[in-house]
């Protein structure tokens, strides 16, 4: 094995872990801020993918440029499946959550098969395609440009947590809810907030990948399992922890690959994740 | 619900089970037999999903456990599938201390997410497995059919062997729930802080619940192989199948005898019909309405279809009672009144 392939494998695990992140991201705080497991979370990028997709074939809209829309849209519809259906559970027990949030999961990949059909589509010659060669090594465009828009996303978020009045309290309300109510916070609207914002953060995932992986409806069934793993590596309801959990989680996925066979990329993850689940359940990056 | 009330819902439910052949056609008794798996399956998650309230969404690592076990012995031995099926189930029982030991130390989500993972590294490995006919799966042979080697090319057989596999499950259950056994499970479900500072080794009986449970999946994983005569890594080791054994007791009612027949007959029934009304279009319309059943069983009935029976029954009586005590003053007045005059 060379350097050469070594190096490149190295630079697409990264790439593609910077959009595990930024999925986990969004997992992670909806979980952080009301303790629950959002199964449908896969289906939030499926939802952003179809509509790059769309904006593309139907208005010849290039993906980075409607890349905002999208956002704004996923966000809308997080925060519109939180009043409908997630504020009935919030005190549920955990049996009924699973179930609502898997219920959800199926839900819309039933609809998405309804309304676009299970073919696999794909984005051809969006303003990013090609390949570029960066000191010695090949990359995709589309996954470099994917990768430098997690970034730029997960910046965001992270400057919304840590340096807006709104993004602290959603911070006050994931460390302690009692608390935060105390202090005048409205858990709802945090709540809904978090839903809106996780949905977001899914949605902008689905269109970076949208110029290089194929857009089906069960397309978030590949997802949600590695972004779990991803959750969890960073510790339940940290940002910055499922920010380098997602870079660790896509590079030990593409390296496994490399040397045991693509067919147990993800049987790796999996071990992973259940090692760190058992001797870190707090995750690698959490406090104990 | 009472002993004696069980002894009587059992069988009614029983005699009509034994009805059902009589009253249906081919299409119709193979919809009975897949309610009748459904429920197996659904009792064996109860144990440790519902009584013991390890919520595993990983059971299908069981279920194709033992649909493999049998399958291999038969395909590449010549072991009979009775045999086949008590092996599978040994072999189940045997793995669940190596997925015991691996999730038991999660709570909740933690350890739901912990069985999923496990269910997919055993899916995974069959699916990669060669000798184990990896993903083209395996074909039961039909050379020797008859009771002995429990294959038959006519679907009524398979009805019997799936009541009697329920019955015996039910059985388990019912003594299960009877023993100390199902009071150690409900206090590691409700109390376990108080279940361990009585002496009650909660690791333990953790992992008896799943042993137990495991086993009977496993029989009915066999008994799955043995009725569809072909099993691949998708159709008995897949996570929407462990879903499914959750989903029937869930919808039914965790933790209690019956709910896994009742959320089978119904959950069955409605995917079946809907499949055949709207499946065929090829656009999802059978799964929207699957789930969406799921979302308000979920949102709207928590405790499943016998928890909202019960509570249907208590406002009766709680207004049963409300009535007399509304009338016994009345007949106290009326005494007092008669004293008087």
């Amino acid at each position: 094995m060379t350097t050469d392939i070594l190096l490149q494998t190295l630079a697409s695990g990264v790439l593609i872990g910077l959009i595990y992140a930024l999925v986990a991201i969004g997992l992670t705080m909806i979980f952080g801020v009301m303790d629950i497991v959002n199964f449908a979370h896969g289906e939030f990028l499926m939802l952003g993918m179809y509509s790059a997709f769309w904006l593309f074939s139907l208005y010849a809209l290039d993906p980075m440029i409607t890349l905002p829309l999208t956002v704004l849209m996923l966000f809308a519809f997080g925060v519109l499946l939180y009043k409908l259906v997630i504020v009935r559970i919030i005190n549920a027990p955990m049996l009924s959550q699973i179930f609502t949030t898997f219920g959800i999961m199926i839900l819309l990949r039933g609809v998405a098969q309804f309304l676009w059909k299970p073919d696999f589509r794909s984005i051809e010659n969006s303003a990013v395609s090609g390949t570029v060669k960066l000191l010695g090594i090949q990359l995709g465009k589309p996954q470099l440009v994917a990768g430098v828009g997690a970034i730029v996303v997960t910046g965001l978020i992270y400057f919304f947590l840590n340096k807006t009045r709104l993004g602290a309290a959603l911070e006050a309300t994931a460390s302690d809810k009692e608390a935060a109510r105390l202090m005048g916070i409205d858990s709802h609207k945090m709540f809904s907030l978090a839903w809106g914002v996780g949905a977001a953060c899914a949605g902008a995932a689905g269109v970076l990948l949208s110029t290089f992986f194929p857009i089906f409806p069960d397309v978030g069934a590949n997802f949600i399992l590695l972004a779990f793993v991803v959750v969890n590596l960073g510790g339940f309801g940290s940002v910055s922890g499922a920010f380098w959990a997602g870079i660790l989680v896509g590079v030990i996925e593409v390296m496994g690959g490399l040397l045991l066979g693509p067919q147990y990329k993800t049987a790796i993850v999996l071990v992973l994740f259940l090692g760190v689940l058992m001797f870190r359940p707090q995750g690698l990056m959490g406090k104990a | 619900m009472n002993t004696m009330k069980q002894f009587y819902f059992a069988a009614a439910a029983l005699a009509l089970a034994l009805a059902v052949p009589a009253l249906t056609d081919a299409s119709h008794l193979n919809m009975a037999i897949l309610v009748l798996m459904a429920a197996q399956a659904g009792i064996a998650w109860n144990m440790v999903g519902g009584y013991a309230g390890q919520v595993s969404l990983g059971h299908a690592a069981f279920y194709g456990l033992g649909a493999y076990a049998s399958t291999l012995l038969l395909v590449k031995f010549g072991v009979n599938p009775w045999i086949g099926m008590l092996a599978g189930g040994f072999i189940a029982a045997l793995l669940s201390l190596g997925f015991g030991w691996s999730c038991f130390r999660l709570k909740g989500h933690y350890f739901a997410m912990a069985t999923i993972a496990v269910a997919e590294l055993v899916q995974i490995f069959f699916t990669e497995w060669e000798y184990g006919g990896a993903a083209v799966g395996l074909y039961v042979p039909m050379d020797k059919q008859g009771w002995l080697w429990m294959n038959f090319s006519t679907k009524l057989p398979y009805y019997w062997l799936a009541l009697g596999l329920l019955v015996i499950t039910l059985a388990a259950n019912w003594w299960i729930e009877r023993s100390y056994l199902g009071y150690y499970f409900r206090a590691i479900k409700d109390e376990p802080d108080a279940a361990r500072s009585i002496g009650v080794n909660i690791a333990r009986y953790k992992q008896v619940a799943l042993s137990v449970s495991a086993f009977f999946t496993a029989a009915g994983g066999s008994l799955y192989a043995q009725k569809e005569l072909y099993i691949d890594p998708n159709s008995v080791l897949s996570t929407a199948l462990s879903i499914k054994m959750a989903l029937v007791s869930i919808l039914g009612g965790v933790g209690t005898l019956f709910g896994p027949v009742v959320g089978a007959v119904v959950l069955t029934s409605i995917e079946e019909f809907t499949r055949i009304a709207f499946g065929g279009t090829g656009r999802g319309t059978d799964v929207i309405i699957y789930a969406s059943l799921i979302i308000v069983i979920a949102v709207f009935y928590p405790t499943g279809l016998m928890g909202w029976l019960r509570s249907f029954r208590e406002r009766r009586e709680a207004r049963a009672h409300a009535d007399r005590q509304m009338a016994a003053p009345s007949a106290a007045v009326q005494t007092l009144g008669k004293e008087a005059s």
